[in-house]
């Protein structure tokens, strides 16, 4: 360990709860971090592009591919009948989702075969040279459609029931029925899908994969090739953004470079276009919600019955758990006595919709807040005191189970919500505003607060366990590896923090490594938001056993009791002696000591049955809330985020500087799923908005221009989590439906918030233009 | 005639005899030069992860602007500087000051966007010593991130503006002298250059009348200035192209001129050159050229460009034909000027005939008394294409009537075109809220606009509409639109 010092000091660098730099920072701004398209290539490499179905629905007659073979570079063309396997890649085991198409398509865009050529330029050229035949069946692509032919669904739908909602929503003085659509959303990670494998003896491969999953990607592949999982190894070093794109729609790119790899004995890379990637792979899902509220004058909430239909597209992928953890947070952060809440997971001819940020959370919350908007437009009064009328109390209130019989124990919403108040000045700003729109005929401006309150673990109750692997070398320098996966979220960076802190050494003795299925095996998804939760324990776990050992061989060799051993900053005091951390190491390794270990965690406390609706199936809840401010011009629709104050709970913080990166970058991203980003099909059901030049993400010209975000210091996890921290990889993306509600309140002053505007999300130009005239025709 | 381009990349003096005609500086530094700190993020620039900068002579100043590589052929870098990501730190491996204030901000987290921004931020503290918030974004127009929410890139830009350019630590500084002579040594000849590859010649003219005759010889020829558009022909739809006959070179088309008879643009003169004579003397266009593209396109992109390919939703014909510009047409047979709403005649068919090329465009300078403005609605604010855009020249004589209206639109018609009832109804009538109000009605005889991903055509019939009362309102005195940054504060 020879760069590394062993000078006394008072702390490490790097411990849990500082404000440590993203791991790769250095490297990314240099150019330096390696993306998997960025791997020198092994000569021989070759290149792969894929075929795809120009028809909605339509059954294949035939397909002549002599056009493509024969089309310089090409080296081979794969259908579904070169599938050695399973030509299945359905990710939650419903064998609905076929790698390439086999007798139909059912959706533009679908994969029908792979081009394999030299380079990826003769590929993607060769790809469009097939002669397709096809027989086209009825198609649809909106929830609308799906309903109006049946209905049809790709899993199964969930209720959640508590009270009774049927007789006791005629009950109070005040009832409202409505409806509100929610837009789906591109994830337009940075890098887009790709995969590269490499052959090896026997069934062997490797493959390189920008996944969020390697283990499922390791599962899917040796599915595909029907062969052993552990034959298969996938590695990811890191992602190019991933927003739950990549926990299953890289299963298509890595299986296909496997199958070709294997088939030709070369290694082999698939890297789609950017419009290609937009076409193919799935989007967060479009809801429609139906609501019926019942409440009193003062506006509190007796029961909700709400039916909540998502755009699925054309296969199950993760649409049953979307749909499902989206009734999860219908409730927001609002206590319904009486409560039935209802998924459809709808089929549609578009691609299938997967994973993002939220995973429905953010779609079931949006309907709760929509509600909210609805009762205090209907009794006159500010939506912020309807929300705090209607708040889940603490335990002893009787205002604490949720529609699936979990009870909220660590709620914080209101201290959360009523600091922000002040420290926003919402009440001043709110009648400033009220005001400004009385003299102001164009431009008007809105105001609003609203909170998150997110359920964290996954409702698989499988899901949530995690290994790592920890070994401390003779130099002492130590090598981390654990299941879960960086995609910018600083994970690697957290979880080499608490590997750091356990030791009690300096991080730069950490070595991060690229995450690896022959490493630490059967790991879950890096998702929802339980990256740090699950493999900090893991990994925490490893240390701890090691640093048993060595306090073991200390108290053995020094014959002093375990109590006086103590792991200093770099050194350890073992009695009245203090040595430096390498020199405890390697003399426990000339002793036999094993300086490795696997850690492995698993969730405390959870449980859910889905059939009956009933369970715990969340560790805990994160909170946080926002105020936004917006301008609106109600001559074209525009409108500008003025200002936006935020305060998140992340518990105790593993990284401040991090878990804000992650607070901001969840917001503006938010910000862009309510306002901007548009997914537009057209009547072929063809997505017309597949890259950046049609699909607007927002710039940072539309962050908001005054952008105050702030950790609640106080917080602190209620249980025992890694460093008593949150997750917070999801929870803030909901703070930007302020940004909506805000909107939606500028809109209103047409009608001198006498109506609620119902703005339906996105809430781009033409729909707060068309949203203003409504209100004008009132 | 030469067959091959020179260029420097970064430190390396390259002679290239083989590249394709439609190859991308992408492809060459990623496949060709393992330089793969530049990535490809979406390769129809609008994502800016592909960002370098270009170093150039202009006037005598050597210029680096950013452009995006993924969409700009080899042929046009001939007598350049490429400068990537690669060359900013010191050999030691110290970070240059702008790769260190992305560091101390946590400007990256997934870090794929990363070099693209290091990069337009470097652009930026190049050109402008102290940038306030709102040039920042406008640096950064061309530039996505998903993951930060951009605040601490805004942060970093703002921490590395204290820190100035200094030969001791910026390679480009350092270099500049002998930079600019080796650039002054392959600029000097005035040989054409043709390479073929794979059966497509790249052709870059030695002068303008050089161009003409190329253009006698081979007029199905593509002429590409910053291959903003052609470069996607490429990239997503994969055309072959022969040959590509490069202008952005020749400063002979880069001509700004401002005489009695108005401002005369050279077709090669990009949105970025152009802005500053438009600021000055026709501020209302002059803030739309900040709603073109990112920076990496405005460095690139031509007003002449914007008009040759005659798409109908271009952002400066609306203007420029409210503005009566003119446009002047060259080939080997002489050269003819025609009103620019002449030259569109339909979709996807301009008036320009074989072996003609867009010489310069001619902008009237708008009467000292007149109002005029320009407004383009599009989804997003910044970086996007228009729905619509709309252009309003108006005179009123001394009874307080209308003297002189012209009202052109994009994307309401397959061309740029004029709203000719509309004007109708507004000439000699008095410029009240009586007369617009009922003269805005005539946009549904000017326009049926089509629904498409960008706006339904009830929205832009609309907002087409609302757009005159908008200029209405603002001719009162009233500036009635959002402005993200007020003057003080910025």
């Amino acid at each position: 360990m020879d760069k590394l010092t062993n000078a006394p000091k008072s702390v490490i660098n790097g411990p849990m709860h500082t404000s440590l730099k993203h791991d790769s920072a250095h490297k990314h701004v240099t150019g330096t971090a390696e993306y998997i398209d960025d791997i020198a290539e092994p000569a021989g490499t070759l290149h792969g592009a894929l075929g795809l179905s120009e028809r909605a629905h339509a059954e294949l007659l035939s397909v002549d591919l002599d056009a493509v073979k024969a089309s310089p570079g090409v080296i081979a063309v794969l259908t579904e009948k070169d599938v050695p396997g399973f030509n299945d890649i359905a990710s939650t085991g419903q064998h609905d989702e076929p790698l390439l198409a086999t007798t139909d398509v059912r959706f533009h865009g679908q994969p029908i075969f792979a081009v394999i050529a030299e380079t990826r330029d003769q590929a993607r050229r060769a790809a469009k040279l097939a002669k397709i035949e096809y027989r086209d069946l009825p198609h649809w692509s909106d929830i609308q459609g799906a309903l109006e032919n049946g209905g049809k669904l790709v899993t199964q739908p969930m209720t959640l029931l508590r009270g009774e909602p049927e007789t006791e929503i005629d009950k109070p003085p005040l009832r409202i029925q409505g409806s509100m659509e929610i837009g789906g959303q591109e994830h337009f990670y940075l890098e887009s899908q790709i995969a590269f494998a490499m052959p090896g003896e026997d069934e062997d491969v490797l493959v390189w994969s920008s996944t969020q999953h390697p283990s499922e990607i390791q599962h899917m592949v040796a599915h595909v090739l029907g062969i052993a999982n552990h034959a298969v190894e996938v590695k990811t070093r890191r992602m190019g953004g991933g927003f739950g794109g990549k926990e299953t729609q890289g299963n298509l790119f890595a299986c296909l470079a496997a199958l070709a790899a294997k088939t030709l004995k070369r290694p082999v890379k698939f890297r789609p276009d950017r419009d290609e990637d937009m076409v193919v792979t799935g989007k967060r899902h479009d809801f429609k919600v139906d609501y019926d509220v019942a409440f009193d004058e003062d506006g509190r909430i007796h029961a909700v019955d709400a039916t909540y239909a998502a755009r699925c597209g054309w296969s199950a992928d993760l649409s049953g758990p979307v749909t499902d953890r989206a009734l999860f947070h219908a409730d927001s952060s609002y206590f319904y006595p009486h409560v039935r809440l209802t998924s459809k997971p709808l089929m549609t001819h578009t691609t299938s919709n997967t994973a993002f940020r939220g995973f429905g959370g953010p779609q079931g919350l949006l309907g709760g807040e929509r509600i909210i908007e609805e009762i205090a437009y209907a009794v006159g009064k500010d939506p912020l005191d309807i929300r705090k009328l209607n708040f889940y109390g603490q335990p002893g209130s009787g205002r604490t189970t949720t529609p699936y019989h979990q009870e909220v124990e660590d709620n914080i919403i209101l201290r959360i919500v009523e600091e922000l108040e002040a420290s926003s000045d919402y009440r001043a700003r709110r009648e400033a505003i009220v005001e400004f729109n009385e003299r102001s005929p164009v431009i008007r401006k809105g105001i609003a607060l609203t909170p998150v309150k997110f359920g964290i673990s996954f409702t698989m109750t499988a899901y949530n366990q995690a290994g790592a692997l920890v070994h401390v070398y003779q130099d002492g320098s130590i090598h981390l590896n654990h299941g879960g996966t960086e995609m910018g979220q600083g994970l690697y960076t957290k979880v080499a923090q608490v590997v750091a802190d356990a030791f009690n050494v300096d991080i730069e003795r950490v070595k991060i490594t690229a995450t690896t299925t022959g490493k630490v095996p059967n790991t879950s998804a890096t998702a929802a938001s339980s990256g740090s939760d699950l493999n900090g324990m893991a990994a925490y776990d490893a240390a701890r056993q090691i640093r048993e050992r060595l306090v073991d061989f200390a108290c053995r060799q020094w014959k002093v009791h375990k109590d006086d051993v103590e792991f200093l900053p770099n050194r350890v005091r073992i009695g009245t002696e203090v040595v430096p951390f390498d020199t405890l190491v390697r003399a426990a390794y000339y002793d036999r000591v094993q300086l490795s270990a696997a850690g492995f965690y698993k969730t405390p406390k959870i449980h859910w049955d889905r059939a009956a609706g009933r369970g715990h199936p969340f560790y805990y809840f994160s909170y946080g809330a926002a105020v936004s401010e917006v301008s609106i011009d109600t001559l074209t629709g525009e409108y500008m985020v003025d200002r936006t104050d935020i305060l998140h709970d992340v518990g105790k913080s593993l990284n401040p500087a991090i878990d804000i990166g992650q607070v901001e970058g969840a917001f503006v991203q938010g910000m862009g799923w309510l306002t901007t980003e548009e997914l537009w099909w057209d009547d072929k059901g063809r997505l017309r908005t597949h890259a950046p030049s049609t699909y607007k993400i927002p710039l940072a010209s539309d962050r908001p221009r005054i952008f105050n975000v702030k950790l609640a210091e106080w917080a602190e996890n209620t249980e025992p989590t890694i460093g008593r921290s949150k997750a917070v990889g999801e929870p803030p993306f909901m703070l930007a439906i302020s940004v909506l509600e805000a909107i939606s309140m500028a809109v209103a002053s047409i009608a001198d918030y006498a109506v609620c505007p119902k703005l339906d999300a996105p809430a781009t130009p033409e729909r707060v233009l068309m949203a203003v005239e409504r209100l004008k025709a009132m | 005639m030469n067959s091959a381009i020179r260029f420097i990349l970064n430190s390396e003096e390259i002679t290239l005899a083989d590249f394709s005609a439609t190859e991308t500086l992408l492809d060459y530094l990623r496949l060709r030069r393992r330089l793969t700190g530049t990535k490809e993020g979406c390769a129809e620039g609008d994502c800016g992860a592909c960002t370098v900068l270009v170093g150039r002579l202009v006037e005598g100043r050597l210029v680096y602007e950013s452009i995006n590589a993924c969409i700009r052929f080899l042929g046009s870098l001939h007598a350049t500087h490429v400068v990537t990501v690669e060359h900013l730190a010191a050999k030691d491996g110290t970070l240059h000051p702008v790769q260190q204030a992305m560091v101390d901000c946590h400007g990256s987290q997934c870090g794929f966007c990363t070099p693209g921004f290091v990069m337009s931020l470097y652009g930026l503290w190049l050109s402008n010593e102290e940038p306030d918030r709102s040039e920042i974004e406008i640096a950064l127009q061309g530039n996505l991130c998903r993951c930060t929410g951009y605040e601490p890139i805004i942060k970093a830009a703002e921490q590395v503006s204290l820190t100035r350019p200094s030969a001791l630590f910026d390679p480009l500084e350092r270099d500049r002298a002998d930079i600019m002579a080796k650039l002054w040594t392959l600029k000097s000849s005035s040989d054409t250059i043709a390479v073929e590859k794979d059966g497509a010649r790249s052709i870059i003219p030695g002068s303008v009348e050089a161009l003409a005759g190329i253009l006698a010889d081979a007029p199905q020829a593509t002429i590409v200035a910053g291959a903003t558009d052609v470069g996607l022909w490429v990239t997503k739809q994969m055309r072959r192209l022969d040959p590509v006959v490069f202008i952005n070179h020749l400063t002979e088309l880069q001509r700004i001129e401002s005489d009695d008879t108005g401002i005369t643009f050279g077709a090669g003169v990009t949105y970025a050159q152009a802005l500053e004579t438009l600021q000055m003397e026709i501020p209302a266009f002059g803030d739309l050229i900040d709603r073109i593209g990112g920076a990496q396109v405005r460095n690139a992109g031509t007003i002449g460009g914007n008009i040759a390919n005659g798409s109908p939703i271009g952002d400066t014909p609306p203007p420029l034909i409210a503005l009566g510009a003119s446009v002047t047409l060259r080939s080997v047979e002489g050269s003819r000027r025609l009103p620019l709403e002449d030259f569109f005649i339909a979709y996807g068919k301009q008036d320009r005939r074989p072996g003609e090329f867009v010489e310069e465009i001619l902008v009237p300078h708008p009467h000292e008394d007149a109002f005029f403005s320009v407004y383009k609605i599009s989804k997003r604010r910044d970086e996007d294409i228009s729905a619509l855009c709309g252009a309003f020249y108006l005179m009123i004589d001394a009874e307080g009537c209308v003297g002189d209206i012209r009202i052109a639109f994009g994307g309401m018609a397959a061309t740029p075109k004029r709203a000719q009832a509309v004007e109708a109804a507004l000439l000699g009538q008095p410029w009240s809220w009586q007369t617009v109000a009922e003269a805005s009605l005539a946009f549904d005889e000017d326009y049926q606009p089509l629904t498409d991903w960008r706006a339904s055509a009830e929205y832009r019939s609309l907002t087409a509409k609302n757009l005159l009362t908008r200029f209405f309102l603002e001719t009162a005195g009233a500036p009635v639109h959002l402005q993200r940054f007020e003057m003080e504060e910025v």
